[in-house]
């Protein structure tokens, strides 16, 4: 149970959250309203799967905001072209695939600092972006939208893919020599090199797959709306982050759980509604989640060395 | 003439090492003073203790008039006592005027620079040290000898009567050496007191007025040099062994199983090593700190590839680029420094053990981790490792048994040819002796060893044979049971006694 402490306290205080929900604004507990609003974080819990990963492996990305932003776009210009979706999907993921070899290779292979490359290539690809597409939004055709589905059906779909996707990227970083490969290069970068792992190889992965992961975010969200907006993403680094880091993802490195991303998105996420239910103003709900934020890291500072 | 800086009967000890026993020592003004002994004889501990870097456990220092039971860095840089390392601790972006005034003045974040004065005191200190330096330079431009001249000039601006020079010459040309033995000598003339400390014992002899020796945190004594020579200096040294019990081989060596022919490494200073290692033999690799053995052991594992000469594994020549390919050529490599680059803290002692052979424990690179629970409890079982189990993290274990984990995520991958690297530094005598028997029944398992160690009488009761590495090149090959004044010679460079 130690091993899962941050896990546990991070899913207590949803559970808290809930019972005081329940006591005082029981209303909260409604299918359709709630399946909505865990919806529209599916695109978030993606991203914040990779930058998850990313942050085991010791580096950060702050350009997946824009990555989503750019493949968001890539997907509305497809789907409105009437190409099917799946190979908008698949469009989708190659060019998130691909902004993310861009950074991977600046970063594993040039040795520079992921900050500053992620911070360069945020900008690039959000101006990019903007000159290209001059603000206008993409319509959708009908057929795309919820995949075709029922509004209801749709999301149901929605959800039970990203958790499913959750599972596999749990399963696969726990056990899978690849994801064993990125907690050992986030440790210790050096001893993994002297063990035979290619740290190079394994921080550009880390960056390919965060940019895949961007990819599908971007179409799970494109399909949401008859519209794409071509500024969407905006700030979504921060929130993925943010879910990660609750979550108890080590900012130093080589600590942390995919599941747990989920606790602390679902953490951070559900304030919102409740502070709606509960009938405080929602002025509040940013205020709450960085302390939050700076609960979770002065939690990571007290844990002791050999946790 | 009262002396500059006596110490009397100074103790240190970390947990249970014992760095210092009790030293005495003397610096009188305009001597050099030379301080000499093995890797681990507590030199660098009685520097720090000098500096004010570490507090002594017991014992007094007087520095001029003034008796004190320990330093602080900030009281001995008052006293006068200045220290030049190896590696100059300058700040690379900054002038030489700049890094000069940074040191002489009392760090105030409110005084004003005045860029004029700093340029014309650096010029007065670099005269008086006869540099011939622009105090406009960036320091990142300035070579080894050249930072290492702002230092003296920095000691010598904040009035230090006390100069400590560390291994001074250990990254030097021969022309940059005698530039600064000329500033050492002119330093004397000053009347400033040197301590210097060397492994090159023709320095000592060109430079010092006297030598002292130390040996296991003792000092053996103090000699003018003119009363000593090279031989009785190796001998203080060394000294009696300290009985203890090394396993016997248990088998003849068989194949050859690596042969090394003129290799070299410009990066890494290695020049024309050739060597071999049979199956089932242990050979020691002994030198001091900076004579290239573990440069060596970085080359044959493809960190630092060679550029010149051949590696042969059983008879077959192979390049060896990355520490990838040393794997798949049977080559380990348990690097020194365990708590740096062997074992990775936070994660379970298991999976620390399977991280070098995953391809081979899980085809498909599907881990399962019954068979690596498997292969953890096997070697947790034959290298007796003391652990709450398998999945304890790998910071939960002391250094001997942190050291066993690092040796079995090499067994696990079935070597030919095991290179260990300061096997038993920072462990304990009874964890040492266990790892002792490990390792040659390694070999009398038919693993050839290499085995690098600054533990002199390791080397000599481990080793079947013992090559002795020096400036980056082999020195000596010895036979197993040599004298450790024979291997210390070598070690130093001085010509068969």
């Amino acid at each position: 149970m130690k091993r899962y402490a941050r896990e546990l306290s991070v899913l207590g205080a949803l559970v808290l959250i809930l019972a005081v929900l329940a006591v005082a604004a029981p209303s909260f507990f409604q299918l359709d309203p709630l399946r909505s609003h865990f919806t529209r974080e599916v695109p978030t819990l993606l991203v914040a799967c990779g930058a998850a990963l990313v942050i085991i492996c010791r580096q950060i990305d702050i350009s997946v905001g824009s990555q989503f932003g750019v493949c968001g776009v890539v997907t509305g210009l497809l789907a409105g072209a009437h190409v099917p979706l799946p190979l908008c999907a698949l469009a989708s993921i190659a060019a998130g695939a691909a902004m993310g070899a861009i950074n991977g290779a600046l970063v594993a292979g040039l040795r520079l600092p992921s900050i500053v490359v992620t911070l360069a290539t945020m900008v690039i690809w959000r101006e990019g972006l903007r000159l290209a597409q001059q603000g206008q939004f993409i319509n959708l055709p009908a057929d795309a939208v919820w995949f075709g589905l029922p509004l209801a059906t749709g999301q149901t779909v929605e959800l039970v893919a990203a958790l499913g996707i959750l599972a596999a990227l749990t399963w696969a970083s726990t056990r899978l020599t690849a994801g064993r490969y990125i907690y050992a290069v986030g440790s210790d970068a050096e001893a993994a090199r002297l063990a035979g792992i290619s740290p190079t190889r394994v921080t550009f992965g880390v960056f390919v797959l965060m940019g895949a992961l961007a990819g599908l975010a971007a179409l799970a969200n494109a399909v949401q709306s008859p519209q794409v907006d071509p500024k969407s993403g905006t700030g979504l680094e921060l929130k993925a982050i943010a879910a990660a880091v609750v979550g108890g993802v080590a900012v130093t490195g080589g600590r942390g759980r995919l599941w747990g991303v989920l606790c602390g998105l679902l953490l951070l996420v559900t304030i919102n509604p409740a502070l709606t239910y509960l009938h405080v103003a929602a002025y509040w709900e940013k205020a709450i989640q960085g302390a939050i934020i700076l609960l979770a890291v002065v939690a990571d500072g007290w844990r002791p060395r050999s946790a | 003439m009262t002396p500059l800086l006596r110490l009397r009967d100074i103790t240190k000890s970390f947990g249970a090492v014992r760095a210092l026993r009790g030293v005495s020592f003397e610096l009188q003004p305009g001597e050099v003073h030379a301080l000499l002994g093995e890797n681990g004889a507590g030199k660098s501990t009685l520097i720090k203790v000098i500096t004010g870097a570490h507090a002594p456990d017991g014992g007094t220092l007087e520095v001029g008039a003034e008796t004190l039971s320990r330093l602080t860095p900030r009281e001995a840089h008052r006293l006068g006592i200045a220290c030049i390392y190896q590696q100059p601790a300058l700040f690379p972006d900054l002038t030489v005027a700049e890094n000069i005034a940074l040191r002489l003045e009392t760090p105030r974040a409110t005084r004003l620079v005045h860029p004029r004065a700093q340029i014309e005191k650096a010029q007065q200190l670099l005269a008086r040290i006869g540099a011939d330096l622009a105090p406009e330079r960036e320091v990142r431009s300035l070579s080894m000898p050249e930072q290492q001249l702002v230092e003296i000039a920095c000691a010598l601006g904040s009035g230090a009567r006390i100069v400590i020079m560390d291994e001074p010459t250990a990254s030097l040309t021969q022309k940059e050496q005698h530039l600064l033995f000329a500033v050492v000598r002119d330093l004397r003339a000053q009347g400033i007191g040197v301590i210097y400390i060397s492994h090159r014992l023709e320095e000592i002899f060109a430079l010092a007025d006297r030598v002292t020796v130390l040996r296991d945190g003792e000092s053996v004594g103090t000699n003018p040099i003119d009363d000593i020579n090279e031989s009785s200096l190796i001998a203080m040294m060394v000294g009696r062994e300290v009985a203890q019990i090394y396993p016997p081989p248990e088998s003849a060596p068989g194949e050859v199983a690596l042969l090394l022919q003129n290799l070299g490494c410009a990066a890494s200073g290695i020049l024309d090593v050739s060597l071999e290692v049979r199956a089932g033999e242990i050979v020691g690799l002994a030198g001091l700190v900076g004579a290239g053995r573990t440069e060596l052991a970085r080359i044959l594992f493809g960190l630092t590839p060679a550029d010149t000469g051949e590696i042969r594994l059983a008879g077959e020549p192979v390049r060896i680029t990355s520490p990838r390919e040393a794997i798949a050529h049977g080559i380990a490599y348990v690097p020194e420094d365990r708590r740096r680059h062997g074992v990775i803290l936070e994660m379970p002692i298991a999976q620390n053990m399977t991280m070098a052979v995953h391809s081979r424990v899980f085809p498909g690179g599907w881990l399962r981790s019954g068979t690596e629970t498997a292969l953890a409890k096997e070697y947790i079982a034959s290298l007796g490792i003391k652990t709450a189990g398998p999945e304890a993290p790998g910071g939960s274990l002391s250094g001997g048994n942190q050291q066993k984990v690092s040796v079995a995520r090499w067994l696990a991958t079935r070597p030919r040819m095991l290179i260990l690297d300061e096997p038993t530094q920072g462990v304990d005598v009874g964890a040492k002796s266990e790892l002792h028997r490990i390792i040659r029944r390694l070999a009398a398992d038919g693993l050839a060893v290499l085995m690098i160690s600054s533990d002199l009488p390791e080397v000599l009761g481990m080793s079947d044979r013992i090559v002795v590495m020096r400036g980056g090149t082999i020195a000596a090959t010895l036979p197993g049971g040599s004298e450790a004044s024979t291997v210390m010679a070598a070690a130093l460079g001085q010509r068969a006694a």
